[in-house]
């Protein structure tokens, strides 16, 4: 053995050939790995679709459900500010909801299933803080003509009573309107299009 | 031959104990001109070694669980003896970590550190500051106070910011739609475990490059060019011990009697080193009014809120953000001057420097605050009029920020430069 002379090319081949099977196994044994930090399946069904019962919310007032562990709002929307969204247009980045942050059925002028209720999710397009909810139209410390909406406390983004963001704040879209329908007049079901359930 | 010396002979047969401590301490010479700056280095190995003891113990009692980790940090602040103590040691720790650490870079940058043939000493250093900013960040969600809450729930969106993989990315980093109880257990499993083991490793690897070039200095002469013909050791240089052991003993004790006063006096530090909404729970349905991370990141953050977004997107705050800090990698590269110490260059660095660290230290404060903090700009001024002052301002200040950077190549290659002498300065 110490005598044979060194087969440089069939050495270079069974390094490359054992660290390609070696290499190929450690990427297979990664995988497991990546995979344990995606959502258990405990925190998927926590994920399942919300009831919520409308019938005692006041005109003007909100409800806040969780979902997903996510602040959703559900507004009652009175006349008054359901014909004020029309008149915000050229104030907002998106008035007509063109930027895919709703279901279709709510690619509408109040981005509702019906102009009464809105229902978006809390969370800040921006960098995910709940805004607040801001119906006092005309409050001083957000500017005169504030026409009533949510106002973010961490960096000043706006929207309207539609979840439209206005023109000039840091979050760059409209709030996300979720999956949901009415399954009677005042039940809602947030997190489950018709389609689905 | 004694016992001991025997004993060190039987070691050193089977381990090299002498040659390593005479390599890195007994015979590790370093220049004989270190200043006051030269103490952060060693300051920041001590508050490692405080951070992970006072770690430990914590974790003797603390909780990973979303239901009961703001209590059991309660517990150890009433309950358990001296919990107070330690618990304020580490958090206090946690900001004094980073008041060394950039005084630290500021050295370096100062004295030309960074440059050949201490580059990869400068690179690893700066992957030791990132390992601190995710070890930081990790930690300050274990308490799991509001602020702990929001800050992450902030933090891990700029990832979804990431385009076509972000909402996915994000998602895994947080093993749930939102920060929660998976979170914090994954958190709690990098702060304690991963990232301290990477950070000691670093610091070892930092160490032995360090050691491999020798040490810099204010002057930024090279000692190892002039050595004494018979022992062949540098003619300024002193051993590291006991020179430079005692030196740093005296930096020690200063720097852990201002610790302590802050440990005992001001362990909140009106705000900035524990912020008041991190004493209420966390509560994923309602926003604290204000929300600033803590005092450290704050130069960054400001540059993130500074980016306006762009193409319905706030990616590019994102992406300028990470280039903050990625771009300290490249300093090495981009000084073009002939010396390395401040103390030989000319005015155009001077400024450059002296610029940026105002510039720094605006970021940091405005980062702090809401932007509204300084009130709108008039409306008729053209582009910028209705904008807030703080957002201008903090745009100003991150265009100084990178072109203290982009612009070095630029303006230390025409600087005007004095002569460095053959030998280090009293």
């Amino acid at each position: 053995m110490s005598d044979t002379q060194v087969d440089a090319g069939k050495r270079r081949f069974l390094l490359l050939a054992t660290g390609a099977a070696g290499g190929v196994a450690a990427a297979g044994v990664v995988l497991p790995f990546v995979g344990s930090m995606l959502p258990s399946a405990k925190a998927k069904a926590a994920g399942a679709p919300v009831e919520v019962d409308v019938s005692k919310l006041e005109p003007g007032a909100q409800l806040t459900v969780e979902w997903r562990g996510k602040p959703v709002w559900v507004v009652r929307r009175t006349p008054e500010m359901v014909a004020q969204l029309d008149k915000l247009g050229d104030k907002l980045s998106d008035p007509g909801s063109d930027a895919p942050q709703q279901p279709d059925y709510c690619k509408n002028k109040t981005r509702s299933l019906k102009p009464e209720y809105l229902v978006v999710v809390g969370v800040c397009t921006h960098l995910g803080c709940s805004p607040t909810f801001r119906a006092d139209a005309g409050a001083a410390d957000l500017g005169g003509d504030w026409p009533g909406g949510y106002y973010c406390p961490c960096h000043g983004s706006r929207f309207d009573l539609a979840g439209r963001v206005f023109k000039n704040v840091p979050a760059p879209v409209n709030l996300v309107v979720p999956p949901h329908q009415f399954v009677s007049d005042t039940v809602l079901l947030v997190g489950a299009d018709g389609k689905e359930a | 031959m004694s016992r001991i010396e025997a004993l060190q002979g039987w070691i050193d047969a089977r381990f090299p104990l002498t040659s390593m401590w005479k390599e890195h301490i007994a015979e590790y010479y370093a220049p004989k001109n270190f200043n006051f700056w030269y103490y952060f280095g060693s300051l920041a190995l001590l508050v490692l070694v405080m951070q992970i003891l006072t770690g430990i113990f914590l974790t003797m009692n603390y909780k990973p669980d979303a239901a009961s980790a703001f209590a059991s940090v309660e517990y150890i602040m009433r309950d358990v003896s001296w919990g107070w103590l330690i618990r304020y040691m580490h958090s206090t720790g946690a900001s004094m970590f980073f008041v060394v650490v950039y005084l630290h870079m500021f050295r370096g940058l100062m004295y030309g550190s960074f440059r050949a043939p201490r580059e990869l000493v400068w690179v690893v250093g700066v992957v030791i500051y990132l390992a601190l900013m995710a070890e930081a960040f990790m930690g300050y969600l274990l308490p799991w106070g509001q602020m702990s809450f929001w800050g992450a729930q902030v933090i891990v969106n700029l990832f979804s910011a990431v385009p076509f993989i972000g909402p996915d990315l994000s998602l895994w980093i947080r093993g749930d739609y939102v920060v929660s109880d998976a979170t914090l257990n994954r958190f709690f499993a990098f702060h304690v475990i991963a990232l301290p083991i990477v950070l000691l490793g670093l610091v070892v690897v930092h160490i032995i490059a360090l050691h491999e070039v020798g040490s810099n200095n204010p002057d930024g002469v090279d000692i190892k060019k002039l050595k004494d013909s018979k022992t062949g050791r540098p003619l300024d240089g002193i051993p590291f011990h006991p020179y430079y052991t005692v030196k740093d003993m005296v930096g020690a004790t200063v720097f852990l009697i201002v610790f302590s006063a802050i440990v005992f006096f001001a362990p909140e530090m009106g705000g900035y080193f524990l912020e008041a909404n991190n004493f209420i729970p966390a509560d994923p349905l309602k926003t604290p009014e204000h929300i600033a991370p803590v005092w450290y990141f704050t130069p960054f953050y400001s540059v993130l809120r500074a980016v306006p977004p762009m193409f319905g997107s706030q990616f590019p705050g994102v992406a300028v953000m990470g280039a903050a800090v990625l771009i300290l990698f490249a300093v090495p590269w981009l000084d073009r001057s002939p010396v390395r110490s401040i103390r030989y260059r000319g005015p155009l660095f001077k400024r450059a420097l002296a610029v940026f660290i105002v510039a720094f230290v605006v970021l940091g404060y405005l980062g702090i605050k809401p932007t509204g903090v300084w009130g709108i700009m008039p409306e008729g001024i053209p582009l910028l009029g209705g904008a807030p002052v703080a957002t201008v301002a903090a745009q100003l200040c991150t265009l100084i920020y990178f072109a203290f950077f982009l612009a070095m190549p630029w303006y230390t290659a025409r600087d005007t430069y004095k002569p460095v002498p053959e030998r280090v300065t009293a």
